[in-house]
């Protein structure tokens, strides 16, 4: 049976200092989640230089299509290898806290809360520090 | 016995397809990023890479649905935290037009783009 709980003004900021781990994984899971969606809408957005690209041109085999120049003047700017860098640390950490919020759903982990969410900012860091080699390489 | 928790209502379609798109999303994510970020390197992709991709069926497949569960999850997301935050009434309906519209736009678009990779 489902159990309804009153979060009380959660969105009272401004007692961010009083806020408990579980009060933090909200608040991060919902600004990841908005810059994700904000993302995808973008993501496509860039993506839609393909449409008008005929697969059999020269231009195509060139390089020198608009897709194809489109997305590869982006990754020559090193303040978009950072951006890449920020959203996977945005997306790491939205998959990591997703799968502690699916567990807790099903009831499972429910006295771990605290120690599952440092490990997800824990296991955030590590996959960004350890994907900052590959994805700068090359721009710096 | 204690109680089995559940944040689940029943009824709640919204509720269960966001729990859906967000195990498939776990994967269909960690997938896009690895191929193209690690195997792929993002600086070196090109038109003739991308259709190659999405030549083939089992890819093709999986990024359409890729889009319309990230869509639908995102969306969604975003329709719950302004609830969270308030919203009801004749602003909560208007906010579902708009966010069904919104979402209505990126699924065609995205569909648009897939088909332009694939040379359909």
């Amino acid at each position: 049976m489902s159990q309804m709980h009153d979060r009380g003004m959660v969105e009272s900021f401004g007692r961010w200092r009083e806020f408990s781990a579980g009060m933090w994984a909200w608040v991060f899971h919902k600004l990841t989640g908005w810059i994700l969606v904000g993302y995808l809408f973008t993501h496509i957005a860039v993506l839609s230089t393909a449409v008008g690209v005929d697969p059999g041109s020269s231009a195509v085999a060139a390089g020198t299509d608009v897709y194809t120049e489109t997305l590869g003047g982006l990754e020559e700017l090193l303040v978009v290898r950072f951006l890449e860098v920020g959203l996977l640390a945005v997306a790491v950490f939205h998959i990591m806290n997703g799968i502690r919020l699916l567990f807790v759903d099903l009831g499972i982990g429910l006295g771990g809360q605290d120690r599952s969410f440092y490990a997800s900012l824990v296991v955030t860091g590590a996959i960004t520090v350890a994907s900052l080699p590959t994805f700068l390489a090359g721009a710096v | 016995m204690a109680e089995h928790y559940s944040s689940f209502e029943r009824g709640d379609w919204r509720w269960l397809l966001q729990r859906i798109t967000a195990v498939f999303l776990i994967g269909a994510l960690a997938f896009h990023f690895v191929l193209l970020h690690f195997v792929n390197h993002a600086a070196e992709i090109s038109f003739a890479g991308t259709s190659a991709r999405m030549d083939g069926l089992i890819y093709f497949s999986l990024m359409m649905t890729f889009l319309v569960t990230a869509t639908f999850h995102g969306v969604n997301g975003v329709y719950n935290g302004l609830i969270n935050m308030g919203l009801e009434g004749t602003p909560k309906k208007v906010v579902a037009v708009v966010l069904t519209v919104a979402s209505l736009a990126l699924v065609v678009q995205g569909t648009r783009v897939a088909f332009a990779m694939a040379g359909i």
